[in-house]
């Protein structure tokens, strides 16, 4: 908190309450000022964090002078007013509230849907007996929504729900509908819920204060056991989250207060937590079966007991370390190859790199963030000298104008969207550049849906404009930047009248979208995947490096650099090293001095070569370069493209360790499958998006034999000759500090007890840094350096004879390759089958109705998916997320790389549509 | 089929939930994104009605009427396509849609209502005059390809009974009347006779107008003769008119005006009346104070059952800019708003929510229109009649209207006399003029047959007086001691062949159905009033305790007034009660 926040300066309001003197802070309400001095006014459709509405009633005060009651959470007290909360007068509009609203409540008596209803305990606190009125017409269950139990009987329309859905998480399905007593809560036009376009963030759940919205199954009716304070396991925006325990098993969730999401969460986070309990969890070591061979072809669940055997921990251990060490020591220590993964925790991801690099005595290991935002961290530690986010997402608020480039916020990171959603409400600018016309579109003031792969092109435009309008910042650029003349020059060649025909945006629009980025006081720039995944994936971030760097839009609040972090730990993964060419902190292997640091502290010595990226990987398998892998936590089965070049890969391996808790399609390959931990079975530290990093609490013990992945890396590493004694998360995260200056004063009693501290903080005391490059940048030359980007083609362009564009990426309610999303019964529901979105015109001229099968190939592979018909998918498009393993999209995609980067091109490749088709068989 | 009174049709609206199966959801989820698909020929139907209009929010009422007017109903699939036309959500524009009777959205899947509807009232003037029978025998009599709906007050009370063929009010009605129009295919507003234009100008008309554009009268002048001739708000509410315009100009612009001719309280027909008669002087009037006050734009909110007013006004506007006052000054624009039958939209904050294109649900005050209103703006909110006598007092002087007025009162009151007297009308009489006398020497007597048993004051919502209190001077705050109001001035006279607590029960329900469902007093109170009036035997202590919560804690006006009728009942006819 600021030391001295704005409304210090206001006068503070004296009154009377109640016969006393009381003061009122700047801002309070009547019934805010109450309740700090511990009175209790009865209110309903109050809730702190939404707009007050003074709609029920309940609240009503008496205030001297006046003709009727004035509702306390809507008045603010002025000088000298007098108010009486309990007058005769008053208490009898209050109770007669309650008894109104109690009077058409189920058999007018408490809410059967929740334990503690607010109508209930004020109606007790008030002493309001049995209802004296007739009770309404009943109102029917809606149970149609696989998350939500819709039960409007005990509806009291205080619409705190609709403000929680429209106003604050601005989903807009919930309104208030007909009038008078016929008014009602409907979802979209009187839709059941679960047919509505209802994205089950369940902030209306949270909001309701009768159960009339409530989690389904009854859930909210238990007693929960304990409850713990942790955070999320799917995106990078982390939020806070309660979780409410009972017979090891999560009842349900609630969203907890602090800067990352404010009580907010969504479908997944909310209600996505069940795929744990899934009886599909690994819950034994399994080994395979000798003799048994590999195939390029994916297990069936089915079949495991022909493919594998349970064995010991023991064993199992014992089985995995000696296959790796076998190797090591007859093949060479780079025969061996490490993925770690981006969903475990920081000690975790620091733990299985340590195990790497000294263990198996490579750089070889990697994880998701080469297939994620590779480009855009190698992009940043280029031009900037550092990798991460240079503001948090809640800065959106700060800005005037904020860019959304290839990013679907709304589904990726749709906490995050909210608050870009009420920027925008409150007169932020959101200038959206995407192929796609997605859902954050209807804040946007502008919608650019340009040509995919035309990135580079359409930024230089905008630059160009920025120069020839004369709108850069040149005190900036002289204090802060360098090499901007090679862009100058490199920018001549892409005016607006150019590009335009190459992006598809008119050069108006062009010119309109550079004077408001540039000139506005503060602007901001997002990026997603989009950006990422493509050959030109680093010329993209470093067009957008430039952008910032030119108009000094950086370094201040509301301004900066934020590309949106994919999972709840890919910053931490990458920060504490989990990648091939750095190591922690992202200093550089191929750097003596470094080298020499990390041997002094490991006790070892290092190779000094950069180690083998995710694709690199494969492709060294299949060259009999690398024998054996371990496998933590990640999918490349799935995640990977052009898969069947991946899984002939995996299927060549010599021995494969897989450690994670399903079966999952890469685990098929495996020679030894090592079951792990869940995220709410372990206790770590996450960092997310905004370089907070936050503490993970084990809520439940693993299932059946399944261990903690901490203790699982620790025991493989013993056994390959580490001598490693960490007694839990706490010593690894103590020697994290010891090696990483960005988190040098972050104590873990600290992150106990505020659960969530933004890096750098490198002296213990020290508040964090939610803004960087305020002052320069940590490059060698303290300047920020601009790098000319050229536009060039996507690797594979359409043809003849496969005139599609196929593009990538995830749905709301599935995370990555499913693995966890699928499981969960409620996501499931939800998202239950494969489809791939078309613009209904193309449908039309391929002479297929929405929502029947459509087979889609390319030179690499072919499936079959269900034709999703959606206006904001650009004709000549086709969209699919990569987690359905009947219908896999990674067998369509191009494993080719940017050369910077090795990330691949999965949001771009050549494909021809025919209709009609086959589904194989879900493979759980 | 004949669907009959859908509208009020309660258990057909409360349980919305369409069934549908998790096989249909699953299978309507492969199809396309969460939520109602946007359909592409229903899309160009949307655009093809709009046409270059903008597609800003405030607009999305006029937007609701025009699909309304084109397919007699809105389907979902343009509903749908309404919203994605004007960046909204389906909820938002549902919401409202849903909200004014004039609007049918018709649910996926459901039959549309038959083409035309004949729309009969039921609220007092009517229901005395025989609605309930004309409603029964047009039920019996019209064929299926009409609906029969009932409705409340049209401001056509003086005619009683009422019915409206499409938008073609049928004064008198009776059922061959009314089928006999609706087999002519009678079915648009006939518009009155009034004074034009030209002969408005020939009177003079504009004159003042003319002077204060060209600053040869000077703002304050005019501000000190509404004040000095003591003129407040016809309305209902009755704030001086003068002073109200200068706590508007204190607020920093750009200001906003916006006039309320949503004349909807059961019993009043007086603006009507005017707009019929003198469209011009209410709009020199209305500029006359837009001008003094510094408003930048002008909204008109029209109810929409005013069909040929609105066809009045709008030829009007356009003749007026076409010839306007004076080349030297631009006149603000002046935008015409159309109600969609929803009567809280006479509130003043409703209606200025309405005016943005939202549901008509009124505003917790403070802060008051006059410093936040439309847009957010200050705001200068006047009813239609108020703004009617402004270029007579500016031109007579504020004495020509104070010097009116009787029983120690002063000023002209326009009462819109109804109910069982010889001459019902808009009757101009000075105020604190007793009913008595008004049925007297105004309303020709009582209608044969009848002796004067009891009034309404003002409405629906004004109260109940007995005859035996037949001589309080009629006027702001004189009726307040008795726990009445005068409001708007609408006198329904009732007769001995009448029952208070019948009358009472009906502004009730009526009071129900237009209560906006914001605050529980009003919501669930008019509703749970409702039912205990129907029991035989009234729980008197109950509604009493009730009425008092509806009066303290209610939001806005509808919720506060509506109790009136009812106490006035228990207060001054208790052996009706017994």
């Amino acid at each position: 908190m600021a030391a001295n926040p704005e409304f210090m300066n206001e006068a503070t309001v004296s009154f009377n309450l109640d016969g006393e003197s009381v003061t009122a802070y700047p801002g309070e309400t009547i019934l805010q000022t109450a309740q700090r001095l511990g009175k209790e006014i009865p209110h309903l459709c109050y809730k702190e964090g939404l707009r007050p509405d003074g709609n029920c009633r309940a609240c009503v005060v008496e205030i001297e002078g006046e003709r009727t009651l004035a509702p306390s959470c809507c008045r603010m007290p002025t000088e000298g007013m007098t108010i009486q909360t309990q007058s005769e007068r008053a208490v009898k509009s209050q109770k007669m509230v309650l008894e109104l609203l109690k009077s058409d409540m189920p058999q007018q008596g408490k809410s059967p849907y929740k334990r503690d209803s607010e109508l209930d305990i004020w109606a007790d606190k008030l002493d309001v007996g049995t209802p004296r009125f007739p009770s309404r017409k009943q109102p029917e269950s809606d149970l149609s929504h696989p998350a939500i139990a819709v039960n409007l009987d005990a509806c009291i329309q205080c619409t705190r729900c609709v403000r929680a859905c429209r106003e604050e998480q601005m989903n807009d399905v919930i309104g208030y509908a007909n009038r008078g007593a016929h008014s009602e809560i409907v979802f979209d036009m009187g839709d059941p819920m679960g047919a509505s376009s209802c994205v089950a963030c369940g902030e209306c759940v949270q909001a309701c204060p009768t159960g009339a919205l409530m989690p389904a199954g009854g859930v909210g009716l238990e007693v929960p056991e304990k409850t713990v304070d942790s955070t999320c396991p799917y995106c990078g925006v982390g939020c806070l989250i309660r979780y409410h325990v009972k017979d090891n098993k999560i009842l349900y969730t609630e969203g907890r207060d602090g800067d990352t999401n404010h009580f907010r969460m969504c479908v997944k986070g909310r209600y996505g937590f069940n795929y744990i309990h899934n009886p599909l969890r690994l819950t034994k070591p399994l080994i395979r079966r000798e003799g048994v061979a590999k195939t390029t072809e994916l297990l069936d669940p089915n079949d495991l007991d022909k493919v594998f055997r349970e064995a010991s921990w023991e064993e199992a251990l014992e089985f995995a370390a000696n296959g790796l060490k076998n190797i090591r020591d007859n093949k060479g220590k780079k025969a061996l190859a490490g993925l770690g993964s981006a969903k475990g925790s920081n000690e975790e991801a620091y733990l299985f790199q340590k195990l790497v690099r000294t263990g198996f005595g490579s750089n070889n290991v990697d994880h998701c963030t080469r297939l994620c935002h590779a480009s855009s961290v190698v992009a940043l530690l280029e031009c900037l000298g550092s990798g991460a986010v240079s503001n948090p997402v809640e800065d959106v608020k700060k800005a005037e104008v904020i860019i959304i480039i290839g990013s679907n916020p709304t589904v990726n990171h749709p906490v995050a969207a909210t608050f870009m959603k009420n920027a925008a409400a409150n007169g932020t600018k959101i200038i959206l550049i995407d192929p796609n016309r997605t859902a954050i579109a209807k804040y946007a003031t502008h919608v650019l849906q340009f040509r995919p792969d035309t990135d580079v092109a359409l930024l230089n435009g905008i630059m160009h404009v920025i120069l020839d309008e004369n709108l850069q910042n040149d005190d900036y650029i002289a204090k802060h930047t360098e090499d901007f003349e090679a862009l100058r020059i490199h920018l001549k060649q892409y005016s607006p009248e150019k590009v335009a025909p190459i992006c598809g945006i008119d050069p108006d629009t062009i010119r309109e979208v550079a004077r408001l980025y540039a000139t506005s006081k503060a602007s901001m720039i997002l990026w997603g995947m989009g950006v990422s995944q493509h050959i030109h994936g680093t010329d993209n971030a470093r067009c957008l490096i430039s952008l910032a760097l030119m108009t000094g839009q950086i370094g201040r609040p509301g301004t900066g650099l934020h590309p949106l972090r994919g999972q709840n730990n890919v910053q931490g993964a990458s920060d504490v090293g989990l990648i091939p060419m750095v190591y922690p902190d992202y200093e550089p292997v191929d750097n003596p001095d470094y080298q020499k640091k990390y041997e002094q502290l490991w006790k070892t010595t290092l190779d000094p070569e950069r180690g083998l990226t995710t694709v690199e990987m494969l492709h060294a398998i299949l060259n009999g370069e690398v024998f054996g892998m371990y496998i933590e936590g990640e999918n490349p089965a799935m995640s990977d493209p052009n898969q069947n070049h991946a899984r002939e890969a995996l299927a060549k391996l010599e021995h494969l360790v897989v450690q994670d808790i399903f079966l999952t399609e890469t685990a098929g390959f495996a020679d030894v499958i090592l079951p792990a931990s869940a995220f709410y079975e372990k206790t770590g530290t996450f960092s997310n998006t905004d370089r907070r990093v936050q503490m993970g609490r084990q809520a439940v013990t693993p299932p059946g034999d399944a261990k903690q992945d901490l203790w699982i890396i620790q025991e493989i590493a013993k056994r390959l000759g580490c001598d490693w004694n960490y007694s839990g998360p706490k010593d690894v995260f103590n020697e994290m500090r010891q090696a990483m200056s960005s988190i040098a004063g972050m104590t873990w009693e600290r992150l106990e007890q505020e659960d969530s501290l933004t890096y750098p903080l490198e002296k213990e005391g020290d508040p964090g840094q939610p803004i960087i490059f305020t002052d320069g940048f940590p490059t060698a030359s303290g300047r920020g350096k601009f790098v000319p980007a050229p536009y060039i083609h996507a690797d594979e362009m359409p043809d003849d004879e496969f005139p599609w564009i196929f593009i990538t990426g995830r749905q709301l309610e599935h995370w990555h390759t499913g693995s966890m999303t699928r499981h969960s019964p409620t996501l499931d529901a939800i998202e239950p089958d494969p489809v791939v979105t078309v613009h209904p015109d193309d449908l039309e001229k391929m002479g297929v109705k929405a929502g029947e099968l459509i087979t889609i190939e390319s030179r690499r592979g072919k499936i079959s998916a269900y034709a999703r018909a959606d206006l904001g998918i650009q004709p000549g498009c086709l969209f699919m997320a990569f987690c359905y393993n009947e219908a896999s999209a990674n067998l369509i995609t191009n494993e080719a790389l940017d050369p910077a980067a090795k990330i691949p091109e999965f949001k771009f490749c050549a494909v021809k549509t025919q209709p009609g088709g086959q589904l194989p068989p879900r493979i759980n | 089929m004949l669907i009959v009174g859908k509208a009020y049709n309660l258990e057909e609206i409360r349980v919305a939930v369409i069934k549908i199966s998790p096989e249909q959801i699953k299978t309507k989820k492969r199809r396309g994104p969460k939520g109602h698909a946007v359909d592409l020929s229903a899309l160009e139907d949307v655009r093809n009605l709009l046409g270059d209009e903008s597609r800003q929010r405030d607009l999305l009422i006029e937007h609701l009427h025009k699909i309304q007017d084109h397919y007699h109903h809105i389907s979902a699939k343009h509903l749908v396509a309404l919203a994605h036309e004007m960046n909204l959500s389906p909820a938002e524009v549902y919401e409202v849609a849903s909200f004014y009777h004039h609007f049918d959205v018709v649910p996926e899947g459901q039959a549309a209502p038959p083409e035309l509807t004949v729309r009969v009232c039921e609220s007092l003037s009517c229901s005395m005059a025989g609605a309930e029978d004309l409603i029964q025998s047009l039920e019996d009599g019209l064929d299926g390809k009409v609906r029969v709906q009932r409705v409340p007050c049209v401001g056509r009370c003086q005619h009683a009974p009422v019915a409206v063929v499409g938008q073609n009010p049928v004064d008198q009605a009776t059922c061959n009347s009314v089928i006999e129009t609706v087999q002519k295919k009678a079915v648009t507003a006939p518009v009155s006779d009034y004074i034009s234009i030209e002969q408005y100008k020939a009177d003079q008309g504009y004159q003042t107008l003319k002077k204060l554009m060209e600053g040869q009268i000077s703002e304050e002048s005019i501000i000190k003769k509404m004040e000095d001739s003591g003129l407040r708000g016809l309305g209902g509410a009755g704030f001086p008119a003068g002073r109200k315009w200068r706590i508007v100009k204190g607020f920093k612009g750009p200001r906003l005006m916006a006039v309320n001719i949503d004349e909807g309280e059961p019993g009043t027909f007086k603006d009507r009346h005017y707009l019929e008669r003198d469209p011009h002087r209410f709009l020199e009037g209305m500029l006359i104070a837009a001008l003094t006050v510094g408003c930048d734009e002008i909204y008109i909110y029209l109810r929409d059952e005013y069909a040929g007013c609105r066809q009045i006004l709008q030829r009007e506007l356009a003749a007026l800019a076409a010839n306007p006052p004076t080349d030297k000054y631009r006149l603000p624009p002046i935008h015409l708003r159309r109600g969609a039958g929803a009567y809280i939209c006479g509130e003043e904050s409703a209606m200025v929510e309405s005016i943005e294109g939202k549901r008509g649900m009124p505003r917790l005050r403070p802060p008051f229109l006059a410093e936040v209103g439309l847009f957010g703006r200050p705001t200068l909110e006047h009813n239609m009649e108020s703004v009617y006598w402004v270029r007579d007092i500016v031109e007579k002087g504020p004495d020509w209207f104070s010097s009116h007025g009787r029983n120690g009162r002063k000023g002209l009151r326009s009462f819109s006399v109804s109910g069982r007297v010889k001459k019902p009308g808009v009757h101009l009489a000075p105020a604190g003029i007793t009913v008595k006398e008004l049925i007297d020497e105004y309303c020709g007597g009582m209608l044969d047959g009848h002796s004067f048993y009891g009034y309404f004051p003002g409405g629906a919502s004004g109260g109940i007086l007995p005859a035996s209190m037949g001589d309080i001077p009629l006027d702001f705050d004189t009726l307040n001691p008795h726990g009445c109001f005068i409001g708007s001035a609408a006198v329904i006279i009732f007769s001995d062949q009448d029952k208070a607590r019948n009358l009472a029960l009906n502004a009730m329900k009526f009071f129900e159905e237009e209560s906006c469902g914001q605050c529980t007093p009003c919501r669930v109170g008019t509703a749970k009033a409702a039912e205990l009036m129907q029991q035989k035997n009234w729980n008197q202590s109950l509604l009493e305790e009730l009425s008092s919560v509806m009066v303290d804690a209610s939001i806005c006006g509808l919720g506060q007034a509506a109790p009136n009728p009812l106490r006035c009942v228990i207060k001054y006819f208790p052996e009706e009660l017994k």
